[in-house]
Parts: C-alpha cells; structure tokens; sequence
C-alpha cells in the first residue's frame, strides 16, 4: 500500500504540471479557433524557444527572467512567421493541406536543430530549492511555473474580454465572415492570434526548461498530451481545455506514482480514448 | 451614390447574376424583390465585397469598388446586414455593438453613435449584457441593424430583414426600419416580403434568374398584374 502522503503529492503536482499543460492548450486552441487550423508542430515551436533559453542562460549568462521574455518575444515571432510563410498560402486549400504543412514544419524542426546542436539533452541548471509541506516535497520552479501560469492565462482572459482586437479575435471564431463587414481584415486579426499563441509557447517554453530538459524530440512528448488536452476540452473551448489539462495531468501524476510515468501516459492515452467515445464533443461539450 | 453597371457574378462555373444595372440615389430606398435563387442575395454580396463581381462596374460616390474586399468597403460608408441576420451569438449584446464600430473612424465617435442605437432600438440597451444568440429573433435582427449602423454607414444593405420573423414581428420591424430610414440613411433592401417592402419604399427592382426583368415606383410596380399575381398574392 502507498503511503497517502505520496498520493496527495501526486496529486498536488498534478495540479502544478497542469497550469503549464492548460497554457499550452490554450495557446494551440486559441490559434484553432481562429484559423481554423490546428497547428502540429506548437509544440516544436515550445522546443525551439527552450532551446534560446537554454543559450541565452548558459552561454551568454542572461538572467533567467530576462531570457524568459526573449523567449516570449522569439514565440510571438515564430507565431507570426508560421502564419505568414506557411499558413497564408495555403488558407484556401483543403484542410487536410494545411494539417500536411504543419506537420511538415514539425520534422523540419526537429530535423534541423538536430543538426544545429545534436540530440543532446540540456539543462537549465537552476538551484532552486525544495518545499517541505506537510511532508510534502514540493518543486519550487514547478509552483513558479504554475503561478505564472495561471497569471498569464488570466492575461489571456482580459486581452480576449477587454480589448477591441481581443474581442473582435473572439467574433472571428464565430462569425469570420461577419466580423470582415464590420470593417476587420481577417488576415490582421489571424496575425494578431498567431502572434499571441506564438507568445504562449515562448512562455511556456521559459517554464518548462526549468523543469525538464531540451532536446530536439521534446514535442514528441507534449505534443501529443497538448492535442489530447484540446480535443478532450473540446477544440476552441477554452473553459474546456483547462479542465481537461487537470485530469490529464492528475491522471499522469497519480499513476506515475502508483505504477510508473510510463504507465501515467497509457492510462490517460487509454481514458482519452474511452472519452471519445462517451464524450465526442469533448468534456464540457454537449453530447452528440 | 451607387451604382451598378453590367455587373456579373457568380460561384465557381455557376453564374448568379448577368449585367445587372442598378442604381441608388443619396436618400432614397430601394428594394430588389424576386423569387428565392434569383440572385439577390449575390447582389447584396457583390456590393459590399464578400463576392468579386466578374464583369461590370460598381461605383460608390464616384469611387469605384472593384477589387475591393469586404473589410475595406465598409470604410466607405456601406454597411451589409447579412441574410440570416449574423450576429456573434456567443459575445453580449453590448460587445456586437462594439463590433459594429470596429474601424478607427467609427470608435471616434463610438459614444454618440450608441446613444443614437439605444434611441432607435430601447431593447438593445435593456439587454446589454446578454449574449446575442439568447435573444429573440426580431431582437436579433434589430441587434445586426444596430451594429451596422454604429459603422457610421451613408448605405444599408439589408438582406431578408424579416426572414424567420413572426407576422407581428415583421410588421414591428419594418416600421422600423422606417424610421432608420427617417433618420436619413440610404437603404437598398432585398425581401421576398414583397407586399410590405413595396410600401416601404420609393423604388423597386424585380430581379428574375439572375437579370433584372423590372424596374420602378414602387407603387407603380406594386400595381403591374404580373407582380400583384406571383408576389403580392393579391
């Protein structure tokens, strides 16, 4: 039997993990709703944005927060590169084209910065210390990344409600062709949602290199946990995304405490299959 | 103001509309009346740049449209109210008016023109907060015409205003679109409710198939045999 303690820390990192997982979501689905088009390498943008971290800390000796809003600025680039050199030539084709031409970045991606730094792991290293809480250990970069998180995804929820662009990007993804009678060119606000989930994935990178280490099949591991996340939220459901970003992540953590890390990833691959099933139009979604 | 010369259009290999000549004069309201498929719908998309005209000329104020798209005719002063009203249903009835005033020029005077709004439509500043898809739908399409109008337009496009619209309704709604028209709006009005819209206004265009078969006073149109037996049902 395992002791509780390890249980409730489990489930408490679970929580932690989440926070980035649902920034990521959020980011992906943000982009999706928009423009229609779920972009595959996101993730391997997160990968290269670590990857400046990681050398902005370690060779160049930035401050950490210093590089952190490079990597946010580099995200934001990379959203809008991706937008306009691969996605706007193909905006009118089918589909299935622009989930091809996606995919086709994330092995360029991966590909390339093989070949730039090789398949070396690397490291952050940060000496940041550890929480005792109750018996607890608790990661002090995870309950920094988790707050950051979380402010950033309440930035996120002010930009969308508050500002004219960030409500306008809400109306695109109900109604594109209304919005352009109001006077917006969609190819601006398509920027502007490139930009911001590009951003996302620069900060998200910026809070994962603290936990993890970088190397060029990173997306290879969150990629497909951020897709679950999204389908399972419902694509375009923000709400949605959050929430299933915590039951992925609890179901990770426990059974990664239970059994093994590797267990944790069949278990929820395994739940989000069976979802699927009960819930097609994703947790929050009316049933079909 | 506007004008139509020759204009051709359509989807793909399918042709909608065939050298269509049309006209509307600062002030006036004109209606284009006809059967369902007619094309009057592709008219009113041809106008404000959701659908490139093939042939022909399309000339507001003296500029011409041509080429230009949706998002940078309504900067000259034409607003298209869509058939089947689409309004964001998932944004409150207070952000769709903010929509309405999306270009720089209209946010200028955002404050006035929803002063002027909430004067015409008391309903839309009642209800603020709701989320548009839970309104009714006279309200609804009272919200579309409401955040056209806050765009500052000189010409409203209106398309089926009163489709979907319970009897009481549609008679509700075209007194008011009087009085949008009162306060000095240009409006060219497509309906399939041909009896109430030639009262409305002052000229009216039968569109056929495509073409323009008729043109006319509104009351002289209304009083042609042919029109009063296949759109009057009198």
């Amino acid at each position: 039997m395992i002791d509780p303690i390890f249980l409730l820390e489990a489930a408490v990192n679970g929580v932690l993990l989440s926070g980035v997982l649902a920034l990521l979501a959020l980011g992906l689905n943000l982009i999706f709703g928009v423009v229609d088009i779920v972009w595959i390498a996101y993730v391997d943008l997160v990968m290269v944005c670590m990857y400046l971290v990681y050398f902005l800390v370690m060779v160049y000796g930035w401050p950490l927060w210093l590089a952190s809003i490079a990597s946010v600025a580099l995200g934001a680039l990379l959203g809008l590169g991706v937008h306009l050199l691969i996605i706007t030539p193909i905006l009118g084709s089918a589909p299935v084209n622009q989930l091809l031409a996606t995919g086709g970045l994330l092995f360029f991606l991966q590909s390339f910065v093989t070949f730039l730094w090789t398949t070396d792991h690397r490291t952050v290293r940060l000496v940041l210390p550890v929480l005792e809480v109750g018996g607890m250990f608790l990661s002090f970069a995870r309950l920094i990344a988790f707050a950051i998180s979380l402010v950033a995804m309440l930035g996120l929820w002010v930009f969308l409600r508050r500002t004219y662009i960030g409500t306008a990007i809400r109306a695109v993804s109900q109604d594109r062709e209304a919005m352009a009678l109001m006077g917006a060119s969609p190819q601006r606000v398509y920027c502007v949602t490139s930009a911001v989930g590009g951003a996302m994935a620069g900060l998200a990178a910026a809070l994962l290199i603290i936990q993890y280490s970088v190397h060029p099949f990173f997306g290879a591991a969150f990629g497909p946990l951020t897709f679950m996340i999204c389908v399972l939220g419902g694509l375009g459901n923000m709400v949605g995304a959050f929430v299933a970003s915590v039951v992925m992540a609890e179901i990770i953590q426990i059974a990664g405490v239970i059994w093994s890390t590797e267990m944790g990833y069949v278990i929820a691959f395994v739940v989000f299959i069976v979802m699927m099933f009960v819930r097609p139009g994703g947790i929050l979604g009316t049933r079909a | 103001m506007l004008e139509l010369r020759r204009v051709t259009a359509g989807y793909g290999h399918f042709t909608a509309l065939w050298d269509v000549t049309l006209r509307v004069e600062t002030g006036e309201a004109v209606a284009v009346v006809g059967p369902n498929g007619a094309g009057k719908t592709t008219l009113m998309r041809v106008i404000s740049g959701l659908v490139a005209a093939r042939t022909g000329e399309l000339v507001f104020e003296g500029d011409s449209l041509v080429g230009r798209k949706a998002h940078e005719i309504v900067s000259h002063g034409i607003a298209h109210v869509p058939e089947g009203r689409r309004i964001f249903p998932g944004l409150t009835v207070a952000d769709n008016l903010r929509m309405g005033a999306f270009q720089p020029s209209a946010r200028r005077v955002f404050a006035e023109s929803l002063a002027r709004v909430h004067a015409l439509f008391p309903i839309l500043a009642e209800r603020q907060t709701q989320r548009a898809g839970s309104l009714s739908g006279g309200e609804q399409q009272m919200l579309a015409i409401g955040r056209a109008l806050m765009s500052r337009p000189k010409l409203i496009l209106l398309d089926e205003p009163s489709m979907g619209l319970a009897p009481v309704m549609v008679l509700r709604l075209f007194d008011l679109i009087r009085r949008v028209r009162a306060e000095g709006y240009t409006i060219l009005v497509v309906e399939q409710n041909v009896r109430q819209v030639l009262k409305l206004v002052d000229r009216a265009y039968l569109l056929e198939v495509g073409r323009i078969r008729m043109e006319g006073r509104a009351a002289e149109l209304a009083e042609q045999d042919f029109v009063r037996k296949a759109y009057v049902g009198l």
